[in-house]
């Protein structure tokens, strides 16, 4: 039974005696979870919240009064006035019995386990003093090889498995992967994969779920093997790195040895359930890479030598106060990081803000969802994600436009598919056949850039079939009759021809959406990532306000956000045109209260957005400060980048690793990943969670909140910050929407979503319900424009790119892990297979992809997923990067690059003709 | 051709007929008569449901579950719109049974009558036939069969001209015994592995891909033609009152006449052995006997005059079953035929649950040391607590039990000759070893 999370208020309660206790449970809850609610504990091997009950283990049989038999307590739901006995002799006796059964099997030692100390047949063996001799000894039968083998992150033992089966649900219902299922039977049952092929060659996405959900260590992270046993480590709860979803995972920390052994997370963690992705598993080998820097770097005789942190320190102390002094506050800018905490982002704002005099601050949010902050905050008044994580599973018609959540925002994707297992229908517009697509009820494979023409169409029908929400549109909204009058403009068979769908697609996505109860919208930087990015968005939140699908339960408009806290950078104004909190400089009141707490005069000039630093680099702006961002990989047309860098007078990057900017920089700050120290992230449902630090940094790192502080002092106004606590606290006194948050509260409540006012607020679920942040929702009229750049016969095709399960960005932390390494280790360029026949391509021939702004070698995968007039590459390989063609055009709102859509041409290999690289496995993903 | 009976018949009455397999023979038997009835008259759904349940027929696959109390179960079809399926069970797996085979390959109209009567009761809108995968004649002829009736309008769209459509499909099971539970029969007509699914949900409110969905075995169904037709008191006039009709009873073993032969209810297991079947073959004692097939507790001869019905036999302290006999004669050794059927079982257990597939397998090495003259005192009474933790009704489906409850006869009836087995490591006096047959069988191949 699925936890139940829908509004407790709409759920009828039933009440039963459970140990001569009474308990009141909602409707359909199971006995097993009814008990734990009560705190009664019922023993079992086989039981996960998130699966189906299994039933298997019989070690939760329980007593129910006139029930015939025993009833597994996992299975049976609760009735009104059940009486259930969990424990007395008999039951005891029993599961003694079971679990002598089990010990007979699970022919290994506790001794040498890695999960000793937290091994459920371990507790219950000595709680029911179980005889492991009873029937016999059973000498281990498994010893060989198996489907695991060659793999670098999953290890089965079968020796240790008792046959439990959650492995095989877990891969089966919850991640969908179904790569792993039983073989044989009865007592030569063991876990394998369809074939009992290697498990690098099937559908496994390395979730780690098998893993997290094995009572026993049957399934084991391979390369925490023999690491240290459970007891021996420290569990840190933290929250995720990598995407913008705010997994909390347990590091598991040998503090002996300074090192993160494995990572794991517990059923009903918020958001993610004890679900985590293969980059939260397998991803955190960066933090110990022999790569990262450990000491300051300073540019001597064009060459970057080791230096003591004093030196450095001086050296931007001096040299960006002379460059202040020369060219004004304004020829210096700083890049804030996603990447890094809440914290350390309000003080880069603060230091370029209050310590320098300049709004030149940006976050790398200008290049995913600037559009979404600034086209929401248009449309509602704030520009986030207006519904939890949580409520997906209560949509019953998702409507993703844009996005691919299995590969990008895993956990989300997780979600989505226990939403279609409750019978949620599915509308995916995508160019690309993603995961998602395949199982939509329908699919919108429409071109790339030509989301407007297709938003338009639906939205032209949704009226003329009266199914906009009239009374919706009435009381909440305004500007209708301008929107309503540009729709006029719009047909669903022109939309259909400039789109390359069937129209009758497009009415029926529609009709679903607009009858859905409730129907919410999903999209990522397929809708941000275009010249039109901000239009996109309006015109989304068009969509939703014309339904009435908004500020409801599970309704709403769902930016997934790409970093981990891409939604605090903003958040904490590191960004040019708004202050911690969205205030606006520009408003007296909010200037006075900054100026008074931060001792320092507000700038009256406007500040740049990151393009257009890098477009001044050299010119107006002669001094830039990068903390955590990799501009050269991640910005579009690299090489122009490249060039206007080197062109500054100095460049300073506070880094991890020695990145393709940092190679540029005049000085190199060493600092901290995510688990070498405390603070806060805010996830992309706006939910503010603490990062606890678990290991020390390598060498002379620090932290990067220490270092921003010591870098205030250099430029001569100290900033004698504690802690982080500290730093939130100064933060939340100054905006009105944090103000209800601090690293106490977010601690005793496990994440608070904001806006949260006042200390006795609990968080806002979702947003604008009953109003809208800004009072009314504004439709905008939005007309549709192509892509700056079209196919031409030079370059006739469209390049699109994207982000890939397995990796992550520009690759820095992703592609330090072996076990992702394994499974994606190169570049690719997605061709469909017509296409790729016309070229005379080869699957996994490599190839030469070339537009008007460069070219690079990738290796071609020949499948389906892309349209035939498409290519579409990812973007996180340095070494041969998509942002080399990528086109530098931008949202005329934002500066955002217009990455999702470039034209393009492929050609095979001058002379090497068809070498061939890469693994089977690759292709047979890239294709799949 | 089946014997003349002393009794009146009416399963296996077209069984000897030439070319009894095909629609014409069929229909110049009455064949389709009942379903034209129930069509063109019409019976309402619930009229046919109502003269099934009063008949008292109960299921034949061994469990004994009233039919029409089953059919009650499905969902109230102004109140749920799903599809609804019938499912037929024709994995007729268990060591000693082969009754519905004979009416598969001899009588496949009447089963698809019966199927189609059926369905029409509980508005399935489709009817699969799962047959056991051995049985690729049974398979080939009900095929035929449907292929027939399908073109005589008969199954399909419209059936008889009436507004009353059904599919049946066949489905051919790959060798598992699993296959024959009714929850793990679903899973495998999925496609998926034969692993029985946790009940609740019951197949009637959780079925067939989620749908409402009734299992039935073949000869259940074959009844329900014959039921309709002639009424539920005239089937309540043979057998007893708690069970009711006659039965396939399919004796095997040591008799001189081994087969399958229609019985009524309530017969004394004796006039069967020795009217029936010729008694004891080489003119040998009766030691034990299974009275419906391998998963039914052993009985010592002494019980041989129970009479064949739910009731006597529980009460005797065994099962009807399938009602499967197999006798076995005084040269066998009862731990040694024990073991047979724990190792039959250690097979195919599913491997879900761990009482079953661990303690399958620990019955099948105990009784095997035992067998072998390497017993230990104390493994009777080992076994015994064995077998009580698989069984009744401790684990997802019933193959635990159906392992369990001869070993723990075997304990009960025939403790002492189980105690000195496992003592002195010697075959009873005047007891052949079976596996030392075995062995030598294996030695020549």
């Amino acid at each position: 039974m699925e936890a139940a999370t829908r509004n407790p208020a709409t759920l009828d309660s039933v009440i039963l005696t459970i140990d001569g206790r009474q308990v009141s449970v909602p409707a359909g809850t199971d006995i097993l979870t009814a008990a734990k609610s009560a705190g009664i504990d019922i023993p079992h091997l086989c039981y996960d919240p998130r699966v189906e009950a299994i039933g298997a283990c019989r070690m939760c049989s329980v007593k129910v009064e006139g029930a015939r038999g025993l009833v597994a307590a996992c299975g049976q739901s609760v009735a009104p006035g059940m009486q259930v006995i969990t424990e007395d002799e008999e039951l005891a006796r029993r599961r003694k019995h079971v679990l002598e059964l089990f010990l007979s099997e699970h022919c290994a030692t506790c001794s040498g386990c890695d999960k000793s100390g937290a091994c459920r047949l371990q507790d219950y063996a000595y709680r029911y003093q179980a005889d492991p001799h009873r029937f016999g000894v059973y000498r281990p039968r498994y010893d060989g090889d198996n489907y695991t083998t060659l793999n670098k992150g999953i290890l089965y033992d079968a020796d240790k498995c008792i046959r439990c089966g959650l492995c095989v649900k877990y891969c089966e219902t919850v991640q969908m992967a179904e790569a792993l299922t039983f073989t044989w039977r009865a007592d030569r049952m063991v876990v394998s994969t369809p074939g009992d092929d290697d498990l690098n060659d099937t559908s496994c996405e390395l979730c780690g779920g098998c893993i997290r959900v094995c009572p026993t260590s049957a399934m084991l992270d391979k390369r925490a093997f023999h690491a240290g046993r459970n007891s021996d480590l420290q569990r840190v709860r933290t929250t995720c790195s990598y995407c913008g979803v705010g997994c909390q995972m347990d590091l598991m920390v040998d503090r002996q040895r300074n090192r993160i052994v494995r990572v794991t997370a517990e059923p009903g963690s918020p958001i993610n359930d004890g679900n985590l992705c293969v980059k939260g598993h397998f991803g955190f080998e960066f933090v110990s890479s022999p790569e990262r820097l450990t000491q300051p770097l300073i540019r001597r005789n064009g060459a970057l030598e080791p230096a003591t942190w004093d030196e450095a320190l001086a050296l931007i102390g001096s040299r960006m106060q002379e460059i202040r002094k020369q060219h004004g506050p304004d020829g210096l800018a700083f890049i804030s990081s996603a990447r890094c905490t809440n914290e350390e982002n309000y003080l880069v704002q603060k230091i370029a803000r209050a310590v320098v005099g300049t709004h030149n601050v940006d976050n790398c949010a200008t290049s995913c969802h600037a559009p979404t902050v600034a086209g929401l905050a248009e449309s509602f008044g704030s520009g986030a994600m207006t519904n939890s994580t949580t409520e997906i599973r209560d949509c019953k018609v998702l409507f993703l436009i844009g996005a691919n959540p299995t590969e990008a925002h895993p956990i989300f994707g997780l979600e989505m598919k226990r939403a279609l297992r409750r019978g949620a229908k599915l509308i995916v517009c995508d160019p690309r056949e993603t995961w998602m697509a395949k199982h939509a009820d329908i699919h919108i494979q429409h071109r790339s850039g030509s989301d407007n023409m297709l938003l338009n169409a639906m939205m032209r029908h949704i009226i003329d079939e009266g199914l906009a929400d009239r009374n919706f549109i009435e009381s909440r909204c305004e500007d209708y009759e301008a929107f309503a009058e540009n729709l006029k403009g719009y047909t669903v068979e022109a939309a259909a021809e400039c789109c390359g769908v069937d129209a009758e697609l497009i009415r029926a996505a529609a009709r679903m959406y607009a009858e859905g109860e409730p129907s919410a919208i999903y999209y990522t930087l397929g809708i941000t990532e275009h010249a039109c990015g901000t239009d996109n968005v309006k015109n989304v939140a068009n969509l939703a306000m014309l339904c009435g699908q908004i500020g409801k339960w599970a309704s709403g408009v769902n930016p997934l956000r790409g970093q981990n806290n891409v939604q605090g950078a903003c958040d904490m104004g590191a960004m040019p045109a708004k202050l911690p909190g969205y205030q606006r400089w520009s408003d007296a009141e909010v200037r006075a209260r900054f100026e008074a707490v931060w001792d320092a005069p507000m700038p009256q000039t406007e500040g740049l957005k990151i393009p257009m630093m890098i477009a001044a680099a050299g010119a107006e702006l002669r001094a830039l400060y990068v903390m955590g961002q990799d501009i050269v990989a991640t910005e579009p047309n690299q090489a122009e980048v490249i060039e206007r860098l080197k062109s500054l007078d100095f460049l300073v990057c506070q880094e991890i690793f020695l990145t393709e900017t940092a190679k540029l920089a005049h000085v190199v700050l060493p600092s901290t990943t995510f688990a070498e120290k405390d603070g806060t992230f805010t996830c992309s449902e706006r939910r503010v969670q603490l990062v606890r630090k678990a290991v020390e940094p390598p060498g002379e790192a620090k932290a990067d909140w220490e270092i921003l502080c010591l870098v205030a002092e250099a430029l001569g106004k100290p900033m004698p910050y504690r802690d982080p606590a500290e730093i939130y606290d100064e933060l939340a006194s100054l905006s009105p929407m944090f103000a209800g948050i601090s690293h106490r509260r977010i601690a005793e409540h496990g994440g608070l979503q904001w806006p949260c006012p006042s200390d006795d607020h609990a968080g806002t679920r979702f947003l604008h319900e009953g109003r809208f942040t800004r009072g009314k929702g504004r439709f905008h009229a939005i007309r549709h424009q192509p892509p700056r750049e079209e196919p031409t016969p030079e370059f006739p095709l469209i390049l699109s790119t994207g982000r890939t399960l397995y990796n992550y960005n520009c690759g820095s932390m992703s592609r330090k892990s072996a076990v992702i390494s394994q499974k994606e280790s190169a570049n690719f360029v997605e061709i469909h297979r017509d296409t790729a026949a016309r070229y005379g391509i080869a699957d996994d021939e490599k190839i030469v992809v070339r537009t008007a702004r460069g070219r690079v070698t990738a290796r071609a995968a020949v499948g389906e997923r892309v349209r035939p007039d498409t290519i579409w590459m990812p973007f996180h390989f340095a070494e041969e990067s998509a942002n080399v063609l990528t086109n530098d055009v931008f949202d005329p709102v934002t500066a955002t690059a217009e990455y999702k859509c470039c034209a393009a041409e492929i050609e095979k290999l001058p002379a090497a003709g068809t070498e061939r690289l890469g693994s089977k496995s690759h292709a047979a993903h890239a294709t799949r | 051709m089946a014997p003349k009976m002393p009794w009146p018949t009416y399963l296996l009455d077209r069984v000897g007929l030439p070319d009894s397999h095909k629609l014409e023979v069929y229909r110049q038997h009455g064949g389709y008569a009942a379903l034209e009835d129930v069509l063109r008259k019409p019976w309402k759904p619930e009229e046919v449901t109502a003269v099934v349940k009063d008949s008292g027929l109960r299921g034949r696959g061994g469990a004994g579950f009233s039919t029409g109390l089953k059919w009650t179960f499905m969902p109230d079809p102004a109140k749920d719109g799903r599809r609804r399926y019938l499912a037929i069970n024709a994995d007729e797996s268990e060591p000693g049974t082969c009754k519905d085979r004979v009416l598969m390959e001899k009588d496949p109209h009447g089963l698809l009558e019966g199927c189609l009567i059926s369905a029409y009761a509980i508005r399935a809108e489709a009817v699969y036939i799962y047959v056991r995968g051995e049985y690729r004649k049974s398979l080939a002829v009900l095929q035929a069969a449907i292929d027939e009736a399908r073109a005589a309008g008969l199954v399909g769209k419209g059936i008889l001209g009436t507004s009353f459509d059904c599919e049946i499909w066949m489905h051919m099971g790959a060798g598992a015994y699993i296959c024959g539970e009714e929850t793990g029969l679903m899973e495998s007509l999925e496609g998926k592995r034969g692993h029985p699914r946790p009940k609740p949900p019951f197949p009637a409110g959780y079925g067939l891909w989620g749908q409402p969905t009734t299992v039935n075995n073949v000869e259940s169904i074959f009844n329900v033609p014959f039921i309709v037709q002639r009424g539920a008191e005239w089937f309540r006039s043979i057998g007893t009152k708690g069970s009711t009709g006659n039965f396939l009873c399919g004796i095997s073993g040591h008799v001189e006449r081994p087969g399958v032969y229609e019985v009524p209810m309530g017969i004394s297991a004796r006039q069967i052995v020795e009217e029936l079947a010729g008694g004891v073959w080489k003119g040998r004692k009766l030691k034990a006997w299974f009275p419906g097939g391998s998963s039914t507790g052993m009985l010592p001869a002494a019980a041989i005059d129970t009479p064949m019905d739910h009731d006597s036999i529980k009460n005797a302290g065994s099962m009807l079953g399938t009602g499967a006999m197999i006798v076995i004669d005084e040269t066998v050794s009862l731990v040694e035929a024990e073991y047979v059927i724990a190792r039959f079982y250690e097979h195919e257990s599913c491997g879900q649950c761990s009482q079953c597939r661990e303690g399958t397998q620990w019955l099948d090495q105990i009784l095997h040391r035992i067998a072998r003259g390497h017993g230990r005192v104390d493994d009777p009474a080992l076994l015994e607590s064995l077998a009580r933790g698989m069984a009744p009704a401790k684990t997802i489906c019933a193959l635990s039990d159906a392992a369990a409850i001869p070993t723990l006869a075997l304990v009960k009836n025939f403790a002492a000759e189980v105690q000195e087995h496992a003592t002195t490591g010697r075959l009873p006096a005047g007891c052949v070893s079976i596996l030392a047959a075995q062995d030598l069988q294996e030695a020549h191949a």
